[in-house]
């Protein structure tokens, strides 16, 4: 699906604040791969969705999706097969829009001309799909998102995500902002949509039982680099504490100040 | 006067529609307004000097702002160059071109040609009382300009552009180039200045370089007295209601500072100033009412 062959990101290159944001990464993401991603603040996970997203521009190596090779080309073209979720719940739907005009922006990716898709037939199917929110939005499709908690909007922005079927799904600690009572709807929300919907996607997590519990591959990312990738029945064995571990072995740093940042549950 | 206050403020309005896009729907600060105003004018004048149609000359002034806007929208997303500071490049730029189009002059008279004003006039002579035809003609035209926009912001390509000036990241998200967008945007925005451009060269009986000149203050003014005098309301048919009566509203108090303004010893070229307080006291106004941040209140 997507492909990362020796891609670096270099920020303020020649100037005494020169940065190696991502180090020679090479990653192959596999149809029906559902990856979770740790790493302490700093590590490059952010970056790395950047890249693969087309807002950064690399500085040396290439991308492929589908063996193409979309290395220059804009973020807006990539988003029309990878779906992006942001860790500010704003980012994902327009705040002054209702939230029908907002399905209707998001329901089909790419360039919208002077049609008017919005109408009865498209409102009912809206509607459908907002049940399985379970969140009663269903009944508030003329009020404007601003109206709308920080966790609905999220849920939402989920949604239709989903529903625009993008080949690759990245979400960036999605979670994070939201209350625990609304970012574990999320959550669970998101777990449904990825079995249900047979996802491909990456997920940026500082919740290590989290990366443990989702998907079928995690990685560990430090300094840049991809420091652990570990896939199938092997990742099912993991624990918090082998991770712990891991990461102590293999960068021989303390995992003691990264406790704060990497929590338990 | 009344009437007067009333065409004078629907020809502008048309004006205010083109900025309450840029500024409110597009959240795009665009200066070039000051240019393509004179633009259309230009454009109005030296086309009827020549004998083309009226109707004609008001697609040609169309055209021309559209193009203005789409340069503004380019030395933008392609220069990356602050979109005030586009704007006010092309507006600079226009100064120069207005006067060539207008022949190297910088004031034309249309007396003798037959705009589309005095055909509109001699034809309903009779029919409703003279001073009223103006007013009807283009209470007219300002409606359908408004209903035609409203339209089009409720098509998937106006919503997109709603939602690209609340939340350019979610634009992008979903596969839509917003340079596009912007281009779009604005050279509708300007394309409406340039026509309210064209009326008000036909209403005045000739075009002038300086017509344009702080006419996005006033522009921007209309918008926000409509909004301060309105309800708030995501609907696009009450927003565009708001732009046009913010305008009559508008050049009402410019009427009355210009015929009673010698009272208090105020000189036409005072307007300016009491242009720029006016928006000043309704920045105010607003804030004391807690209406939210007046420069982001798009769709």
């Amino acid at each position: 699906m997507i492909e990362l062959k020796n891609v670096s990101i270099v920020f303020g290159q020649g100037t005494v604040n020169e940065n190696k944001a991502l180090n020679n990464i090479n990653l192959k993401v596999k149809e029906g791969d559902f990856i979770t991603i740790i790493g302490s603040n700093g590590a490059g996970k952010s970056t790395l969705f950047n890249t693969i997203a087309g807002t950064y521009l690399p500085s040396e190596g290439q991308i492929f999706a589908n063996d193409k090779n979309v290395t220059r080309d804009p973020e807006y073209k990539r988003a029309k097969y990878i779906g992006r979720i942001f860790q500010n719940p704003l980012l994902g739907t327009a705040g002054n829009m209702s939230l029908e005009d907002n399905m209707t922006i998001t329901h089909k990716k790419g360039m919208k001309w002077l049609r008017r898709s919005l109408n009865n037939k498209t409102r009912e199917i809206f509607k459908q799909e907002l049940v399985q929110l379970r969140m009663g939005l269903e009944h508030r499709m003329k009020e404007n998102l601003v109206m709308f908690s920080g966790g609905q909007r999220q849920a939402l922005t989920l949604l239709m995500m989903v529903l625009s079927k993008p080949a690759l799904i990245l979400l960036d600690e999605h979670t994070a902002a939201l209350d625990p009572k609304n970012a574990e709807i999320v959550l669970e929300l998101t777990n449904k949509f990825i079995s249900e919907y047979n996802l491909t996607g990456m997920m940026i997590t500082h919740n290590m039982t989290h990366a443990i519990e989702f998907g079928n591959r995690l990685l560990m990312m430090d300094g840049g680099e991809i420091i652990f990738d570990i896939e199938g029945e092997a990742k099912k064995a993991l624990t918090v504490e082998k991770l712990i571990q891991k990461f102590h072995e293999l960068r021989h740093k303390t995992f003691e100040n990264d406790r704060t940042l990497l929590a338990e549950d | 006067m009344i009437e007067g206050i009333f065409v004078e403020g629907l020809i502008y309005g048309i004006m205010v529609l083109g900025v309450f896009i840029s500024f409110r729907i597009l959240d795009f600060p665009d200066l070039t307004v000051d240019g393509s105003f004179p633009l259309g004018a230009a454009l109005m004048v030296q086309c009827l000097l020549s004998g083309m149609n009226g109707w004609l000359a008001l697609l040609v002034a169309f055209a021309g702002g559209v193009l203005a806007g789409v340069v503004t929208a380019l030395i933008h997303n392609h220069l990356r160059v602050p979109n005030l500071l586009a704007g006010i490049l092309t507006m600079t730029m226009l100064y120069s071109v207005n006067i060539r189009i207008l022949g190297n002059r910088a004031n034309v008279p249309i007396l003798d040609q037959s705009t589309i004003l005095k055909q509109v006039t001699e034809k309903f002579t009779g029919v409703i009382p003279d001073e009223y035809i103006l007013l009807v003609f283009f209470l007219i035209v300002a409606l359908v300009v408004k209903v035609l926009l409203d339209l089009f912001f409720r098509t998937d390509l106006g919503m997109t552009l709603g939602a690209m000036g609340n939340n350019e990241q979610m634009v992008i998200s979903q596969g839509v180039n917003p340079k596009t967008l912007k281009t779009i945007g604005v050279g509708l925005s300007n394309g409406l200045v340039a026509i309210s451009g064209a009326f008000a060269a036909q209403y005045l009986g000739f075009a002038d370089v300086g017509l344009g000149q702080g006419i996005i203050v006033s522009g921007l003014a209309s918008v926000m007295i409509g909004e301060f005098l309105m309800l708030k309301s995501n609907r696009i048919g009450v927003l565009t209601f708001c732009a046009l009566a913010g305008s009559v509203c508008f050049y009402a108090v410019m009427y009355v500072g210009r015929f009673y303004g010698y009272v208090i010893h105020m000189t036409p070229s005072d307007l300016n100033l009491i242009k720029g307080v006016l928006i000043i006291v309704l920045l105010i106004a607003t804030q004391a009412k807690k209406l939210k941040v007046p420069f982001k209140v798009a769709k």
